[in-house]
């Protein structure tokens, strides 16, 4: 089976997640080996999941969790439980 | 999250609930960064989001005894937030609505940026103020819909089960909002990333 480059864009992110069919993986998989423009398509994708997911990119605010915790403390010690 | 996890999660809701609530502290620790992302996602500042997060915890705590065993803590945990979210967004701006007639999983699809080639960016860029900053903007730039989905399947690593439970949406929801998520994300930084990221002069920065 041959399918064209829109038809493989759709399958980028279920192609990354691992969870196309087999029949459909193969298919993309063959298309990906001969296709640069595909294939870059989805190695920056990968890549810009990789960066976004970076704990780095997404921080905490400096003393946030004691804040939280601190917040915590006065309900705690307000109420026996939940 | 591993069974293990999972029972001692169970074990220290059923000691909180009997009393010793000094080990809440514990039981929600492991969720202070997605619950924190989520409301940012919302409020888009970080002030009201840590305002927000901060009721969300305490809302699960007053109301923990009527979280029932059987789900799971996090997803409990993040639709508080979300709702608390909303409920604090529908306050401030009371006049905003939202578009009802249209459903927006059925809308176009989403074409990503067309490249000849990708060189590898490596996640030591993420050092760089420029790109994290560039990153972030891409995040935030995303609508709702999909913003929401892809930070609690791609940034918090929810699976796609949590992440529905957690919204509130159907698993197929789930999987055609992260792909325009990511499609989104790949037209807009691909074309950047790959320009502030361009060796200059030579290949290689010898130091």
């Amino acid at each position: 089976m041959v399918i064209e480059c829109k038809h493989v864009w759709t399958y980028i992110s279920d192609y990354l997640d691992g969870t196309l069919s087999e029949e459909i993986r193969v298919t993309v998989q063959k298309h990906l080996e001969h296709c640069e423009l595909c294939s870059a398509i989805l190695d920056s994708t990968r890549n810009i999941l990789v960066l976004t997911a970076d704990d780095r990119v997404f921080e905490l605010p400096v003393g946030f969790s004691e804040r939280l915790h601190q917040r915590l403390e006065e309900e705690l010690k307000q109420k026996k439980g939940p | 999250m591993t069974l293990q996890e999972q029972q001692g999660e169970a074990e220290l809701i059923a000691a909180i609930l009997a009393g010793d609530t000094q080990l809440y502290h514990d039981l929600i620790r492991p969720y202070e960064r997605p619950v924190y992302l989520l409301a940012l996602s919302y409020m888009k500042n970080e002030t009201d989001a840590e305002d927000v997060a901060q009721e969300a915890f305490l809302k699960a705590f007053r109301h923990l005894s009527s979280f029932r065993a059987d789900a799971k803590f996090s997803t409990w945990l993040i639709s508080i937030a979300l709702n608390e979210a909303r409920g604090r967004l529908r306050r401030q701006t009371a006049s905003r609505t939202e578009s009802l007639d249209k459903d927006p999983d059925e809308e176009g699809a989403v074409s990503p940026a067309l490249l000849r080639d990708w060189r590898e960016i490596p996640s030591e860029a993420v050092e760089r103020g420029e790109i994290r900053d560039l990153l972030r903007k891409a995040v935030e730039t995303l609508p709702e819909i999909y913003r929401e989905v892809f930070l609690l399947r791609d940034v918090e690593e929810l699976n796609i089960n949590e992440t529905a439970e957690a919204l509130n949406i159907s698993v197929s929801a789930v999987k055609v909002r992260l792909h325009r998520a990511r499609l989104m994300l790949q037209k807009y930084l691909a074309p950047q990333l790959k320009s502030v990221t361009k060796p200059k002069g030579r290949w290689f920065a010898w130091s």
